[in-house]
């Protein structure tokens, strides 16, 4: 009996560590920036490309960064959690048009709505890689000192933000 | 009946052929880029392919940034060429990589506390096997030799001359 009981165990343990293995995202890969600033940059408004926006303007503030695209049908499918929220007035969020065209942008918005306060046009993706971005949709929480508190790869859903952003922010603006 | 069908295959073979020729065509148009740079600078191209080939592309994981047609991939070898050509070292542009994507972006992880049993795992498992083997074997080299009575030992030899039991009964 005793001698079965050992490679039994061993099996067991390894169906668990697969199993873990298994339900495991690969797609998330957790991010170096977090903690760290968020990268500086200068981009133009989507709407108005003659206005610039920088991060440092938010400075003091905590806010939100959505990246999407118009050829990104996870953005879609966010879009309605993403307004439902900017329409609470929480925070600022932010949009980050990533790698796009600023017509395709600006039908896209027209057509589902606009839930961004400012929306910026990173139409060679420079941004998107001083941010790590690499699945669009992604989400950032951004502190009052310019810190990365929070990334969301993929779309956001109502249980990340009823159980992540939502918090975090409550959090940080108590801090 | 077989006839139409024959010919509908014929113009699907047909339809191969001219897909096969647009491909060939215009499909190679992302590369078309890259290969007018390598011919122009190939000690560059050689560099940036060489590093390149190193790293993780994000979007499709299990290819490297070399390999890989996804369009951050492209993004990033532009990146990794204009940094290289400002003169920035290898270390530099993995650095600059890492600091973006984390460790994750290294094809060779870098070895740490949080990569300790990826890379001493296989070290590990096989020092584990050779330990049991050893005292299994230990274990058996002490066990007490088996001691034949004369009537067993008269059996074994009737056995091994050919005489076995059923001779004898």
């Amino acid at each position: 009996m005793n001698r079965y009981l050992l490679p039994l165990g061993i099996f067991l343990l390894l169906v668990l560590l697969l199993g873990v293995g298994l339900s495991l995202n690969p797609r998330e890969v957790p991010s170096p920036l977090i903690g760290k600033p968020a990268p500086a940059f200068r981009l133009p408004q989507l709407h108005d490309p003659v206005k610039t926006f920088s991060p440092g303007e938010l400075r003091g503030k905590i806010w939100v960064l959505n990246v999407w695209a118009s050829w990104c049908v996870a953005c879609r499918e966010e879009h309605p959690v993403l307004s439902e929220f900017a329409k609470s007035r929480l925070v600022p969020v932010l949009g980050l048009n990533y790698k796009d065209t600023r017509e395709d942008a600006l039908a896209w918005l027209k057509r589902y709505g606009d839930p961004y306060q400012v929306s910026l046009a990173d139409f060679d993706g420079r941004v998107g890689i001083d941010y790590g971005v690499y699945g669009v949709p992604e989400t950032y929480v951004i502190d009052k000192q310019g810190v990365i508190r929070y990334k969301r790869i993929g779309p956001v859903t109502p249980e990340i933000l009823q159980q992540k952003i939502v918090p975090l922010i409550s959090e940080l603006s108590r801090g | 009946m077989v006839e139409p069908r024959n010919r509908d295959l014929r113009i699907l073979d047909r339809g191969w052929w001219l897909v096969l020729l647009l491909v060939l065509a215009f499909g190679r148009g992302t590369w078309a880029g890259e290969a007018a740079r390598a011919a122009t600078e190939p000690a560059l191209e050689d560099r940036v392919m060489a590093l390149a080939s190193e790293l993780r592309c994000l979007v499709c994981q299990n290819q490297t940034l070399a390999d890989s047609h996804a369009p951050l991939a492209m993004d990033l070898r532009d990146q990794i060429r204009e940094k290289m050509r400002q003169g920035a070292s290898e270390r530099d542009i993995v650095d600059y990589m890492v600091a973006r994507y984390g460790d994750f972006v290294l094809y060779r992880p870098p070895f740490k506390l949080s990569t300790l049993l990826l890379w001493a795992g296989p070290g590990l498992l096989v020092i584990a096997g050779l330990a049991t083997l050893y005292f299994r074997l230990a274990r058996r080299r002490g066990e007490p030799k088996v001691e034949l009575s004369a009537e067993e030992h008269a059996r074994a030899v009737a056995l091994l001359e050919g005489n076995g039991d059923r001779e004898r009964q």
